[in-house]
């Protein structure tokens, strides 16, 4: 088995779809909040892991690193984040860079989903829009998206 | 993750993608798309390398000064093209009376409470089961694979693929107790799968619930795709 292999089976599911591309413009990203939102199934030690298809989102603690992975399907690597949890959810980066000035702060909450889903629609409808709401209202401008 | 970012961007937040695969990334064309291509699971590139993930995160903030959406690929790539196993140290057989799986299980504990002491659980077992419950959820994949039909083995939550993976974390994690070095990704899934006699009992179960006509959901994500 090889990364390769993997990586081609994955290569076979159509992407969703956007009419239009909305863009927005960020703060000067030494003034900006940043936020991490991942889809590796992140959740913290005393929160529910993700079920198989489930849609919602967990609600990151930043001071709080104690993160797991619940992600069901077979088709990634965890020992990466298993030995280094930066390797999905880089927060010991993104506190150098705001100690250098790069970026303004790291954000005091991250999100995570749970990525290898068949249908999206309720992530589109729901789900997304909600996380979104939740990051605006904690003051973040700028999000890294990372996937599982 | 690039639905999410069309979303993100929406609703008034700047968004930048990092993609694993690139078909994914560029056909989803989120607003600000950097494809690394890196091993699936490690979209930092390479865990205890923090000059590496800084490179990544340089990269991916410099698509901020984009004025328009764009799309770029990190320069330096992780290949992972071959099937190697992990080479670790087994532990001897100490039970004779015990299935040699259940054995294994046993003799690989204090190298996996050794990693989870240095490392923390973050990757190793607690979905369905606990680290206790392994040699529990093994035994019923024992018994499916010598042809107990697998709704009737008792299986943990009834779960096959939820529990798979909670036994692959322990053996996975138990590798890092045997290893002086971070292995490259998959290496530690090849040894489970291809070395050890618990991957070996879970494919067979895999086999088994599959022979018997059941439907694919609840064997196929047993193991990774390509297996």
């Amino acid at each position: 088995m090889s990364d390769k292999d993997v990586k081609a089976s994955g290569e076979r599911f159509e992407a969703e779809s956007f009419d239009t591309v909305a863009f927005t413009t960020p703060p000067k990203l030494s003034e900006a909040t940043v936020a991490v939102v991942s889809t590796a199934s992140l959740h913290h030690e005393d929160q529910e892991t993700f079920a198989a298809t489930e849609t919602g989102f967990k609600v990151l603690k930043n001071e709080l690193r104690d993160y797991k992975t619940g992600q069901w399907s077979p088709n990634f690597d965890t020992v990466g984040f298993a030995v280094d949890f930066n390797t999905i959810i880089p927060l010991d980066r993104l506190d150098e860079l705001a100690k250098q000035g790069i970026i303004g702060e790291v954000s005091d909450v991250h999100l995570s989903y749970s990525g290898a889903q068949y249908d999206l629609s309720a992530v589109r409808m729901d789900s997304g829009p909600a996380g979104a709401a939740l990051l605006k209202n904690a003051g973040v401008d700028v999000v890294l998206l990372t996937p599982v | 993750m690039s639905t999410l970012a069309h979303v993100f961007e929406a609703a008034g937040l700047a968004t930048v993608a990092l993609g694993s695969v690139r078909k994914q990334i560029e056909e989803a064309a989120p607003p600000r798309g950097l494809w690394c291509d890196f091993p699936l699971g490690r979209p930092l590139g390479k865990p205890g390398d923090a000059a590496f993930q800084t490179r990544v995160l340089e990269h991916a903030f410099s698509l901020l000064n984009a004025t328009e959406p764009v799309f770029e690929e990190f320069a330096e790539k992780i290949s992972d093209e071959n099937n190697e196993a992990l080479s670790c140290p087994m532990p001897l057989r100490t039970n004779k009376d015990l299935h040699p799986a259940l054995d294994e299980v046993r003799g690989l504990r204090p190298a996996y409470d050794r990693a989870i002491a240095k490392y923390g659980n973050r990757a190793a077992t607690g979905r369905v089961i606990s680290v206790d419950e392994i040699e529990e959820a093994l035994a019923t994949l024992i018994s499916v694979a010598e042809g107990t039909p697998w709704k009737e083995a008792g299986i943990p939550g009834g779960a096959t693929s939820r529990v798979v993976q909670d036994i692959r974390g322990f053996y996975e994690v138990a590798a890092l107790g045997l290893s002086d070095h971070i292995p490259s990704a998959w290496a530690g899934t090849n040894w489970f799968y291809d070395e050890t006699l618990g991957g070996d009992v879970v494919l067979k179960a895999r086999a088994a619930i599959r022979d018997s006509g059941e439907e694919r959901q609840y064997w196929y994500y047993m193991a990774p795709v390509d297996r």
